[in-house]
């Protein structure tokens, strides 16, 4: 299914998609068997919210992410839907072998991993997850979800609860445009137009989502009508939305903030070189760490911005 | 069960980890044989489980954290109705519900997939906080080795048993002082580890772990332990009950010769 937005109707209200994990985790807490854990960044996480609503069902593992997704495991092998949070290069590198784990056993365990990107700016690299994607895209049966807005992360939440399976679910810290609208649906696994186009098609993710339909909005002032898709679900990938793009537009640019190896530009490039091969460009963190610095400042520096996208366009329709 | 019956069935047992991977020419008896008496006195004594009822939610659960001892774990779960006992002949070959390291999703009576050492610990946390949250009374056992305790995910995890005060939590740590390169205490030692797990906050129980009456009572004084979590540390003999694999650290990951299988099964004790 395709929800098309009207173009540039960008809603001025900002939030971070970690608050709407926190809105959704308090809804979903309805259903009983929903618990989480957390390794000491329930604030920062936002699974606070979760904490002060059901303090029975959250679980503080304390500064010990392996133990916390282990314990995971065995709480959802019990029966239990289990959410557990830390920043997105804890939760998903310092566990790393037991969500594979977790992911061998096919077990209900939902990793959630906020701060990812350099979007979390002055803490520096050690603390931005570049390759968090990469890391759980490659586990077999994972689901990994980024979702665009705060709305659409308060709804991801909500249909991990009913999805079984393991999967990720890659939150940031700083604020970004509301683009989505309460009555939009949710489905994992589809890719959603933002903005149609007949140009080109950028395929965001993320805090990316916004930047892709500004640089859409500067590319629509020079006559080129690039399409804005938003790819909230990383995996399983919505190859037949991406095919489908590709053939109408035959320009194909993806954008997120994370390494353009192993996240969603891969993953369209590995959909595209297999199905519908088009030139494409990846708009990401090239192969990089970062550094400290406020998140503007290092997205201009590392080249996540509107201005990358647009040229990015522009030089697949000069070598067209 | 009365104690020498017990017996008789961990020789069957043993007869059937030399066997199993005998056949496969690979797997790792030295670590089973030593875990052998404790998994039997659990799995045909002191555990509540029904095979024809496997996701029953109120059955006593074993997690085999040490996942290399799986020959161990599969014929006590044959023997206890869970499989046919010819089925062990196909221990690690293509196709099988026997994989090298156990998994939950291919075998019945299997709860929780393991071998990445230190993360059955976790695990079992996790399930004994289950049993916690929804007011049931089942028990969780968990079996680590000693080797394995060098994992610090075992420690992170010995202070979420304690912490969440899990007495419905007995750990076994299987105690018999080889790992792949060595002597435990060469490669990287792990002593004093009784009082490190006191220290960690568990009721700890030191036990013979060939002494039937040594494990049957150590596993009752776990039941009427409250507040915390119990751990055995089981002094055992790698390679126990086949002599001539007994202490000795070649037989933690090799099978038998075809030729030498009767003779050893002969000399099981």
């Amino acid at each position: 299914m395709v929800f098309v937005r009207g173009f540039a109707k960008m809603d001025i209200i900002k939030e971070a998609t970690r608050d709407g994990f926190g809105k959704g985790i308090v809804k979903a807490g309805e259903n009983k068997d929903v618990v989480v854990l957390d390794a000491d960044l329930a604030e920062s996480t936002r699974s606070i919210k979760f904490k002060e609503k059901f303090p029975e069902r959250f679980f503080d593992m304390g500064i010990a992410e392996m133990d916390m997704v282990g314990t995971a495991a065995g709480l959802a092998a019990s029966g239990k839907i289990p959410f557990a949070c830390s920043f997105a290069v804890f939760s998903t590198g310092r566990a790393y072998g037991a969500m594979r784990l977790a992911a061998i056993s096919e077990l209900n365990v939902k990793i959630v991993g906020s701060h990812a990107g350099l979007s979390t700016g002055e803490d520096g690299a050690t603390h931005q997850a570049i390759d968090d994607i990469s890391l759980a895209r490659t586990l077999p049966g994972m689901t990994v979800i980024q979702p665009g807005d705060s709305l659409e992360a308060e709804k991801a939440t909500l249909a991990l609860v009913n999805h079984k399976g393991p999967a990720y679910l890659r939150l940031i810290r700083g604020k970004v445009p509301i683009l989505t609208k309460k009555e939009d649906r949710f489905e994992i696994g589809k890719g959603v137009i933002i903005k149609k186009g007949k140009d080109a098609a950028i395929f965001a993710t993320g805090a990316l989502v916004h930047i892709g339909l500004e640089a859409a909005e500067e590319l629509n002032k020079q006559n080129i009508d690039a399409a804005v898709v938003n790819i909230h679900t990383i995996k399983p990938i919505d190859e037949e939305l991406i095919i489908k793009m590709a053939k109408e537009t035959k320009i194909i640019v993806t954008a997120e903030d994370h390494n353009i190896i192993g996240g969603l530009g891969s993953a369209i490039a590995e959909v595209l070189a297999e199905n519908y091969p088009v030139k494409m460009k990846r708009i990401g963190v090239n192969d990089h760490f970062g550094e400290s610095g406020k998140p503007e400042e290092l997205y201009q520096k590392y080249g996540l911005t509107k201005e990358a996208i647009i040229k990015a366009v522009k030089d697949l329709r000069r070598e067209k | 069960m009365n104690i020498e019956k017990l017996k008789d069935i961990a020789s069957e047992i043993r007869k059937d980890i030399l066997k199993s991977t005998c056949k496969a020419q690979s797997g790792h008896p030295g670590g089973s044989l030593s875990a052998t008496d404790i998994m039997v006195c659990l799995y045909f004594h002191k555990m509540k489980h029904n095979p024809k009822k496997p996701n029953d939610v109120n059955r006593d659960r074993f997690i085999l954290s040490k996942g290399h001892a799986a020959p161990a774990l599969y014929a006590c779960l044959a023997h206890s109705g869970y499989f046919p006992i010819k089925e062990l002949d196909t221990l690690r070959q293509l196709g099988t519900r026997l994989q090298g390291h156990p998994e939950r999703t291919k075998l019945p009576g299997i709860e929780a997939s393991t071998g990445p050492l230190g993360q059955g610990l976790s695990f079992a946390n996790g399930v004994a906080l289950a049993g916690k949250l929804d007011k049931k009374d089942y028990k969780v056992y968990c079996m680590i080795g000693d080797g394995e305790s060098q994992e610090g995910m075992i420690w992170e995890a010995a202070m979420t048993s304690a912490h969440y005060k899990l007495d419905n939590l007995c750990v076994i740590l299987d105690h018999n002082r080889l790992q792949i390169d060595g002597d435990v205490a060469d490669v990287k030692n792990i002593e004093p580890i009784v009082d490190k797990f006191k220290a960690f906050g568990f009721n700890v129980i030191e036990i013979d772990g060939h002494n039937y009456e040594e494990i049957l009572n150590a596993l009752e004084k776990a039941d009427k332990i409250k507040g915390k979590p119990t751990m055995i540390i089981a002094n055992t003999i790698k390679g126990k009950g086949v002599k001539s694999m007994e202490n000795k650290v070649e037989w933690h990951g090799k099978a038998c010769k075809p030729e030498e299988l009767d003779g050893l099964c002969k000399g099981v004790c």
